[in-house]
């Protein structure tokens, strides 16, 4: 007797298993059972586990009869004809969908030729051991794996046409690139997807050489030509956000133009740009500092008195502005309202990016790099036949990281343009190396890609061939706008008074513990005074009592809290964070005693 | 020889012994003189300068190869070896003066005059750990008879050197409150209180399987070894001091892993060499690059207390005078605490205090001061 389990429960007991798992799955496949149901024999334990419940990951085979695949060609020319559906194939029983469990009693071809008499199914494609954006790499058969993943994740991070209603999405942070193309060299999956109805990349032409040497370690040179005639042009996305909040009281902020006598009032020039309703108009031009919503709101701390107290009953400044650093135009001013009924200002920021150095591109191999010079046009080498290339990729690339296909794509990219079609690198079944060799020698070019190049500014001919060819490439999402850095002086923190951290607050760079190291390894001691001068203060010292004294800057007099005005007062310089530690150990109840010394 | 004695200041003695040796017998008074100049000179460059801050250099010196290490314990191949633990961990070990060791281990040596094949196989043989469990034929509990039944393996008692008699007057002399009698080839051992018969029995069991009964006591594995034309043997396992009693044994050169276990057989100095030995051996092994010198610096802080101290919040860092360094190294408020109830006082001679405060630290640069008073 074997138990049988529903979604795990006991729910009863057959005379002979095996029998009792055929005739489930004929059901199934009959459609007499629910074609959702997946079963197993767990033999070890004689017990039969039938699962119907949501949430189980599975996918679909072929199923293989008599050591041949149920999916025939004349399936197949139906399929194409349209006379029959996907669902047509699961309800005749030539498709099933397996889940993990019942995977574990198949036996599975990957082509269909490998079919034996034991295999139970077989793959639809063996790309389908392949996600969605690895397929979308093509002839990743000839890479190592770890570069297929590296160039799956690049491409997720592709500036292309992401969504197409962006005018009317506030979306934070987003690109999108102004003339996106279909790649030459695709893959089945590129169609399956409708990849080619949102690209993210585009075509060019690719020379493999070092010139200038400005493409050492993983840089890249640009042709400035091809970013004048839009090359890597993106629109980048930004949102500001302003809302009316309500504070108890009944007080609440206001957007509109900050009157002059409010706290924080910043100057006309930073409020010039706004209108009468206190936003900014769209299609303004904007650059750093300027107010995009002008918002007010009520005075923080609001104790009894104050309601008496003309003076402090201020408003205080809450405008949002550009910050520091960003430029842009204004795209898109929306007026709403939030989930809690308050007044919610949006307005949408846009900024061109053209291509600088410094911004990433990648191949879909993992390939990527940043680049590290813009070439002139008529600077660029130029092949016999007068390509210049758009983009210049150093060789040491290659060899180390075995990115075949990054070599093989340029070939059918070079093939495809000259041919005027679309390449298949579907992986496993893609356009064979052999014929776009072939092809490529048809159309006059030497079969292994390489043509003869000469020096753009010299216009002496190369001693070597170049390898040439047309990939597709995508502009990634980081760019050194956006997180260039530098300060000399800014802001400080208000409990420590060191300088900010981080560059939307435009601080500094923290000199860290090992790197204090180093200036102590080196004896350089007054330099390493010098750097942690940050928060330097110089306090009044009580000497008898080792305390802080107070320095009267009204009277201009220093005494100190416990031997008043008589005691003797020095000025000490320390950081402003030990004076903050010596706080922390009164507050402990410890007395801090500073014994002065005249150091020389 | 005055020339000799004129230099004796300005380099250490083993150097002017090397010149002695080297040099030509005949050589003229002028052109020693000019070699040995030049040795005092080059000798003198070598030495670190005043306000050198040697620490952080050798931390550095440390530091820095050591985020390449390879945080893998290091096997060796073949099934009968001993792994022991390299790389990272070991390094961490030793510098935390940890006192129990993942992986104890001790380097027999064997006197060169009996060292061959076949005998350091029998002393390896003989120093192992033996508990009775090894040579018990047969151990069954008698409740009939109230009493264990055991049969001992002759042949391998005969391999420890061990008669059955020797073993009746172990089993008596460790267990108490048993008799013990030989009847037929079979020992038996019954016991004098009859409460708790049956569990007495089992516990009695599991005793008379564990005894110890010959070899080193700690010596769990060993491992007869050839190493660059010589034969030694590799044990897990720590007892140096019974290990050095054996007349075999070369004393000079047998040495074991733990650090404090040299350091109570054979003293600090010698726990200090092991320190720098046992760090040395890692770093060599990973391939790496350190100056010998950085790691002797830091066993000498280690051992300069006479005791062991580790690079740790209890080991060394404790031991520092300033009250802030201490703070500044994990722990802050129980130093602080501490110091406050002992009403310490900071002279603030040292780094860590002075970069707290920002003041010039007194390294470097920062070392000398003014001997003019400023008026």
């Amino acid at each position: 007797m074997t138990e049988v389990y529903l979604n795990g429960i006991y729910a009863g007991e057959v005379e002979d298993a095996n029998e009792f798992i055929q005739q489930l799955r004929n059901e199934r496949r009959k459609g007499i059972l629910s074609n959702n149901i997946n079963f197993k024999y767990k033999e070890n334990e004689d017990g039969i586990y039938v699962e119907s419940s949501p949430g189980r990951a599975r996918r679909p085979l072929v199923i293989v009869k008599d050591g041949k695949s149920s999916l025939t060609d004349a399936h197949i020319k139906q399929l194409q004809k349209n006379e029959l559906t996907w669902k047509d194939l699961v309800e005749q029983g030539v498709l099933e969908y397996i889940d993990a469990g019942e995977e574990e009693s198949t036996m599975i071809a990957l082509r269909e030729e490998d079919i034996t008499p034991e295999h139970t199914h077989v793959e639809i494609s063996p790309m389908l051991m392949l996600g969605l954006c690895t397929s979308l790499v093509p002839f990743s058969e000839y890479c190592p794996s770890s570069r297929i993943n590296g160039g799956s994740k690049n491409q997720k991070q592709a500036l292309g046409f992401y969504i197409a209603n962006y005018p009317i999405r506030m979306d934070m942070d987003v690109s999108l690139l102004n003339s996106p193309q279909k790649p030459i060299v695709q893959t089945i999956m590129h169609d399956i997807s409708e990849y080619n109805k949102h690209p993210s990349g585009q075509n060019v032409v690719v020379a493999i050489m070092s010139y200038k040497g400005y493409n050492m370690d993983d840089s890249v040179i640009i042709n400035q030509g091809s970013i004048q005639r839009g090359y890597g042009r993106s629109t980048y996305y930004r949102p500001a956000v302003a809302e009316q909040l309500r504070y108890s009281g009944g007080l609440v902020d206001e957007i509109g133009i900050p009157d002059k006598d409010v706290k924080g009032y910043k100057s006309e020039k930073d409020y010039r740009l706004l209108e009468d309703d206190g936003i900014i108009s769209s299609e303004t031009t904007v650059s750093e500092d300027d107010v995009l919503i002008g918002k007010t709101s009520p005075p923080r701390f609001l104790s009894s008195m104050d309601e008496y107290n003309l003076a402090v009953n201020l408003r205080r400044e809450s405008s949002i502005s550009m910050k520091h650093g960003e430029k842009g135009v204004i795209d898109f001013v929306l007026v709403t309202e939030n989930s809690e009924g308050n007044k919610q200002v949006q307005v949408r920021i846009r900024e061109t990016k053209i291509p600088e150095i410094g911004d990433k591109f990648t191949s879909r191999y993992g390939q990527k790099g940043v680049i590290g010079l813009i070439v002139p046009h008529q600077d660029m080498p130029f092949s016999s036949s007068g390509m210049i290339p758009d983009l210049i990729f150093s060789p040491h690339g290659i060899p180390s990281r075995m990115t075949v296909a990054h070599l093989l794509e340029s070939v059918a990219g070079k093939v495809g343009a000259l041919s005027g079609r679309y390449i298949d690198g579907t992986v496993f079944d893609g356009e064979k190396e052999f014929d776009l060799r072939d092809e490529l020698l048809r159309h006059g070019f030497r079969e292994n890609g390489t043509e003869l190049m000469y020096n753009g500014i010299t216009g002496e001919a190369f001693e070597v061939k170049v390898f040439i060819g047309s990939q597709y490439y995508m502009k990634l999402k980081h760019m050194v706008s956006n997180k260039m850095h530098s300060r000399a002086r800014g802001p400080i923190q208000l409990l420590t008074r060191q300088p900010t951290e981080g560059r939307a607050k435009e601080g500094g760079l923290r000199l860290g513990e090992m790197e204090k190291d180093t200036f102590v390894a080196h004896g350089a001691s007054l330099l390493l005074k010098e750097r942690f001068d940050s928060d330097r203060t110089i306090l009044p010292v009580c000497e008898g009592s080792g305390l802080l004294a107070v320095h009267d800057t009204f009277r201009n007099k220093k005494f100190s809290q416990i031997l008043g005005e008589g005691a003797e007062i020095n000025d000490i310089e320390m950081s402003y964070a030990f004076k903050l530690f010596l706080d922390e150990l009164k507050s402990l109840g410890i007395y801090p005693k500073l014994v002065l010394k005249n150091k020389y | 020889m005055s020339i000799y004695t004129e230099f004796k200041d300005k380099m250490p003695a083993y150097l002017l012994e090397e010149v002695k040796k080297k040099v030509p017998d005949n050589i003229s008074d002028k052109r020693l003189k000019a070699i040995l100049e030049r040795i005092a000179d080059e000798y003198k460059k070598t030495k670190v300068e005043p306000g050198e801050c040697v620490g952080i250099v050798a931390a550095e010196s440390i530091g820095e190869p050591g985020t390449q290490m390879t945080l893998n314990t290091f096997h060796f191949a073949g099934v009968a070896e001993m792994n022991v633990t390299m790389g990272l961990p070991r390094i961490i070990e030793i510098l935390d003066a940890k006192k129990t060791l993942s992986s104890p281990m001790t380097e027999i040596f064997i006197k060169k005059s009996v060292a061959n094949e076949k005998n350091v196989r029998e002393y390896a043989i003989r120093i192992v750990e033996r508990t009775l469990e090894s040579a018990i034929d047969s151990i069954e509990i008698n409740i009939t008879g109230q009493r264990i039944d055991l049969q001992l393996k002759s042949d391998k008692l005969k391999d420890y050197g061990l008669t059955k008699g020797q073993i009746i007057k172990l089993l008596t002399k460790n267990l108490k409150g048993v008799t013990v009698k030989e009847k037929d080839d079979i020992i038996t051992v019954s016991l004098k209180t009859k409460e708790n018969l049956i569990n007495d029995l089992y516990t009695y069991k599991e005793k008379i399987k564990g005894m110890y009964i010959s070899g080193v006591k700690g010596l769990k594995q060993v491992l007869p070894v050839r190493k660059d034309d010589e034969y030694m043997i590799l044990a897990s396992g720590l007892n140096l001091r019974e290990i050095l009693e054996l007349d075999f044994v070369d004393s000079e050169r047998t040495r074991s892993n733990d650090i404090y276990e040299i350091k109570e057989v054979l003293g600090i100095e010698a726990a200090r060499q092991a320190i720098i030995n046992e760090v040395f051996k890692v770093i060599e092994a990973q391939g790496l690059n350190v100056d010998i010198r950085h790691i002797k610096l830091v066993a000498d802080t280690m051992c300069q207390t006479g005791e062991i101290k580790g690079i740790t919040r209890f080991g060394v860092v404790n031991q520092k005078a300033s009250v802030l360094a201490r703070a500044s190294f994990e722990t802050p408020i129980k130093h602080v605490i501490e110091a406050s109830l002992l009403g310490e006082r900071d002279e603030l001679t040292s780094v860590v205090e002075n970069v707290m405060i920002n003041q010039p630290i007194p390294v470097g640069t920062g070392l000398p001061g003014l001997i003019t008073k400023v008026k």
